[in-house]
């Protein structure tokens, strides 16, 4: 028999955590499933714009979400899902080692994950000169020749760092103009180091033990031309991966859940916030707050369908 | 049982002689997923206690003879060492439960 809770999170980011700490609060029995604690935000070196805190790492920001839903009673496994269901008035939801929970009601948080190429090699060569991560594996290049995937801000500030610590970096990018800030735009074209391909995309990586090169395709001409590199970073943003939930509620063309004002989903009893969400803009303090939307209309959820007496909300009586 | 910190200077003995298998995390400080895998690590170790299995961590930045030996140029890297030799090897965040049903195989 899976493990009874009122309501399952699922996602342990800024958006996650803090429906935590809101559901605790409210007494519900809550669960939060999760890969990690912090998701994007907690990878960050530093976070500047979160209210209260001036400048703070983001896992130790993440952290302190942490403590404070564990605080109000949240409790956390550490997993990742692979299916939920809804079976009569409950939810269950599926985990790839083969654990299941059940609750009434679902808040859906998980978040962004990097998007892949989509290339023959990409798979084989992970680790051993694909990489997803400039910050975290940039230093493993030291005075080495690495190319940078992708046209938007991450692409180009990987292409910038990673300026400091190679010996050379190819920049390449599908379109003919970046899709980034100006002045890191700037910054980019006029660095010696940085060598620019552009209306180019990656059709194949190469090497044998470790990435030794990549092919090119110029999308004009189809022309190929071979790229002879140690390193790749892929910096062509994220993407929802939806395969878990995309029969059970609405998604757009992005894969990204559609809610309504109160972060409700097209099905009952299942709530969505954060970055996995149609909300525009993706930013901590942003999914925090659709965090906390989602586990009161949650709450309520809950509430009506016990049957428990109407409960005093934060904003008032319903 | 908590994280064996591994170093140049005793992965000998704790790894490559271990009678038992031993899962490395190799990790740095710069590096965001590595450290949100810290709580995770320390979480596994405590939950494998019991169990004839050993959990270490190796700091690549202030063993780089190992990274090099060990052809680390993605972190976090994890690595099963059995009788001294790698036998399973992945990259980036992992989950708790994924790494414990990794390490159940090579003792139940």
């Amino acid at each position: 028999m899976a493990e009874q809770y009122d309501l399952i999170i699922i996602g342990g980011g800024p958006a996650g955590l803090t429906a935590g700490i809101y559901a605790g609060r409210r007494d519900l029995k809550t669960l939060i499933i999760t890969k990690n604690i912090g998701g994007q935000a907690g990878s960050a070196s530093w976070v500047e714009n979160y209210p209260g805190f001036e400048k703070v790492n983001g896992f130790e920001l993440m952290q302190k979400f942490q403590k404070q839903a564990e605080n109000f009673g949240a409790q956390f496994k550490y997993e990742e899902i692979s299916k939920v269901e809804k079976i009569n008035k409950h939810f269950l939801v599926k985990t790839v080692t083969g654990n299941e929970y059940q609750s009434l009601a679902l808040i859906l948080a998980f978040g962004k994950t990097p998007s892949n190429l989509e290339v023959p090699g990409e798979k084989e060569f992970t680790g051993k000169g694909v990489a997803y991560c400039a910050t975290c594996d940039g230093p493993l290049f030291k005075n080495k020749i690495v190319a940078v995937i992708g046209g938007g801000n991450s692409a180009l500030e990987s292409a910038d760092y990673m300026s400091q610590i190679a010996q050379k970096v190819f920049l390449i990018h599908r379109r003919n103009e970046f899709r980034g800030e100006e002045l890191l735009v700037e910054r980019v074209k006029s660095n010696p180091k940085i060598e620019l391909k552009l209306e180019k995309v990656v059709t194949e990586i190469k090497g044998d033990k470790f990435v030794k090169e990549i092919i090119i395709e110029d999308v004009n001409t189809k022309a190929k031309d071979s790229v002879k590199l140690d390193g790749i970073f892929i910096e062509i943003g994220y993407s929802v991966d939806a395969s878990a939930i995309n029969d059970l509620v609405n998604i757009n063309e992005k894969n990204e859940i559609t809610i309504d004002e109160q972060c409700q989903t097209s099905l009952p009893g299942v709530l969505a916030a954060g970055d996995v969400t149609n909300i525009k803009f993706k930013q901590i303090v942003i999914s925090a707050a659709e965090g906390a939307k989602a586990a009161l209309t949650a709450y309520k959820y809950i509430q009506d369908i016990k049957g428990t007496k109407e409960a005093i909300f934060d904003w008032g009586k319903k | 049982m908590s994280e064996i910190k591994l170093t140049s200077a005793n992965f000998e003995e704790e790894v490559l002689k271990s009678n038992q298998p031993i899962l490395v995390d190799f990790w740095a400080e710069w590096c965001g997923p590595c450290k949100m895998m810290g709580p995770i690590l320390e979480q596994l170790a405590k939950e494998m206690e019991n169990k004839p299995v050993k959990i270490g961590k190796c700091n690549i930045d202030e063993n780089q003879d190992l990274a090099q030996k060990y052809d680390i140029m993605s972190i976090p890297a994890f690595k099963i060492f059995i009788n001294g030799q790698v036998i399973e090897e992945w990259v980036g965040a992992q989950t708790l439960e994924g790494l414990k049903a990794k390490l159940e195989k090579f003792y139940n």
